[in-house]
């Protein structure tokens, strides 16, 4: 593939399209692109962040799961309530491996699971009092949680309760934030609306509630990490680089965080956004109200570190330059020795990459470290912005494929046949055993950290023992085998 | 009548972005731009035009304004 022009890649694309019905082939074409480095606007070349076609296997959450799963869940010293019937929380509990440090169940509460689990009789009659109910029991056996938070799932918009109301009442009687998130799962087309809608929560909720009160002493190297939602550790990974540049930071969002921590982001000089598409609105919106500007950054793979690493000393004085510098080259020797002793064992190999957020460009860099190639990318729940920023991670000619269906995944990894695949858990089983290479990217298939320097290590550890596994050359069975038959 | 954000880039050039619809394009020309007023009818680097009724004095960005559709 490496060679090709877009040509076989855009042959590829229509003759998977080739079983849909017309509408549906129109409707998809539209998703899929060969990439093309000179397009400044991916609007031009692929849509995204539309309603996926009923019918196909998309492997796309919801609104709840972006906000109780990504956005709020890992803050650790809140209580979120999975508003409504049991399973929404039961069977997301704990799946995203948001990493935090405190005594579960006393003054944190990552892992449990909180549910107001819906009967009949309250949707029939309305659960609000028994939302009452739930906070105040919370209170009761939970003293030192720090608030609450509602996440509705779907029958909470269906019936039409007014858990703003219960909220308000509740903040007055225990004199904590609660916050009520309208993250309906029905809303939206992906779990993206959900990313929005929590971080507008917090926005109307949180934010502001520290306004005017300056006995936090802040310092020039304030900074808040946003968007790092500590999975397997990434958050402390890529803190220790930043503190070591002798920035301070003040807030992680989320993984590991706490209320107080988001309480203080408006008091930061600089925010780094690790995962844009989640939260963007929140970064955009501090900037506006509080001045704060922004930038993104990319702690996956030494060369993106390194860059990221010189542009956020930019945005402070001499001193954090000169400290970057020395990060860099402290840690030089043991990112070279890495790729010294994976590079050979990974050269040449073909990546195909179909995740959510900000992965399917940032690990790019990191792959490329390592010698390997990615062949094709793509979203789960993307918008235009993030294929502007795809569009120039990717070379020319690589696929580009926006809500992938189940079915056109399978048949574009048949057809290009990459070394290794790096997706979720739904997709892990049907290419392993269909003989290819997998990795859970979503959960850095419970290893990890992978950002960071420390982070690098790990993951092209994790590369190899997964594309080099010689579990690959047993698939066929023995007497199968072309020189077993011939020696027989 | 949507909610728009406007905000400066890094090369210094005014964004439009609207969050709803996806849209974040720079900000090509604005019919009133001078110390004290900034607005009128706003044309992006896509070709839309977008109008508000000029704000007094000139704000300072990022900011969100209701934008309505030009003509």
């Amino acid at each position: 593939m490496a060679a090709s022009t877009r040509e076989p890649i855009q042959d590829l694309i229509q003759e998977v399209l080739e079983v849909y019905p017309d509408k549906a082939r129109k409707d998809r074409a539209k998703h899929l692109t060969a990439n093309d480095q000179s397009i400044e606007q991916s609007k031009q070349c692929i849509t995204s962040n539309r309603k996926s076609l009923p019918g196909v296997m998309t492997v796309r959450g919801c609104a709840y799961a972006g906000s109780k799963g990504v956005v709020w869940g890992p803050i650790k010293d809140m209580i979120h309530i999975s508003h409504g019937p049991v399973g929404c929380g039961q069977y997301s509990r704990a799946g995203r491996r948001n990493y935090y440090v405190g005594m579960t169940g006393v003054n944190t509460f990552g892992t449990m699971n909180f549910t107001s689990d819906f009967q009949e009789k309250d949707i029939v009659f309305g659960g609000d009092k028994k939302l009452d109910k739930i906070v105040t029991e919370i209170e009761q056996l939970f003293p030192l949680s720090k608030g609450v938070t509602i996440q509705s799932e779907c029958p909470i918009g269906l019936i039409g309760d007014d858990i703003e109301a219960v909220a308000k009442k509740k903040a007055k009687e225990l004199g904590k934030p609660v916050v009520p998130v309208r993250c309906e799962g029905f809303r939206g087309v992906s779990q993206s609306l959900g990313h929005h809608i929590a971080n507008d929560a917090i926005r109307d909720w949180v934010i502001g509630n520290r306004d005017g009160d300056d006995s936090f002493a802040t310092t020039p190297y304030d900074v808040a990490i946003i968007g790092d939602y500590n999975i397997g550790g990434d958050a402390w990974a890529s803190r220790i680089l930043l503190e070591e540049m002798g920035l301070r930071v003040v807030a992680q969002w989320s993984g590991d965080g706490s209320l107080s921590e988001i309480e203080l982001t408006p008091k930061v000089k600089l925010n780094l956004i690790h995962c844009y598409r989640s939260m963007n609105y929140l970064s955009r919106h501090l900037e506006e109200k509080y001045g704060i500007p922004w930038i993104e950054y990319n702690f996956f793979g030494p060369t993106k570190i390194a860059e990221s690493l010189r542009r956020i000393a930019a945005c402070f004085d001499e001193t954090i330059r000169v400290n970057a510098e020395q990060v860099i080259a402290k840690y030089r020797s043991q990112y070279e020795a890495v790729i010294e002793k994976y590079l050979p064992r990974l050269e040449g190999k073909k990546v195909m990459l179909y995740v959510g957020g900000l992965r399917p460009r940032h690990v790019v860099g990191a792959y490329e470290d390592l010698g390997m190639e990615v062949v094709g990318t793509g979203y789960e729940f993307a918008h235009n912005d993030d294929y502007d920023r795809t569009i120039k991670e990717m070379g020319n000619a690589t696929l580009l494929y926006d809500d992938l269906t189940a079915y056109e995944f399978e048949v574009f990894a048949d057809k290009i046949r990459p070394d290794l695949i790096g997706s979720g858990i739904k997709e892990k089983y049907i290419f392993q055993k269909m003989g290819i290479p997998f990795r859970q990217m979503h959960s850095w298939d419970y290893s990890g950290p992978y950002h960071g320097y420390d982070g690098f290590a790990i993951f092209a550890r994790d590369m190899d023992m997964t594309i080099n596994n010689p579990c690959w050359q047993e698939l066929q069975a023995p007497w199968l085998r072309a020189d077993k038959a011939a020696g027989a | 009548m949507p909610n728009v954000m406007i905000r400066t880039n890094d090369a210094g050039d005014l964004l439009f972005y609207v969050a709803k619809k996806d849209l974040e394009e720079t900000v090509t020309a604005v019919e009133v731009d001078t110390k004290s007023a900034w607005g009128g009818t706003v044309e992006l680097a896509d070709g839309s035009k977008w109008y508000i009724d000029p704000v007094h004095p000139r704000p300072e960005f990022p900011i969100t304004l209701r934008f309505r559709r030009g003509d």
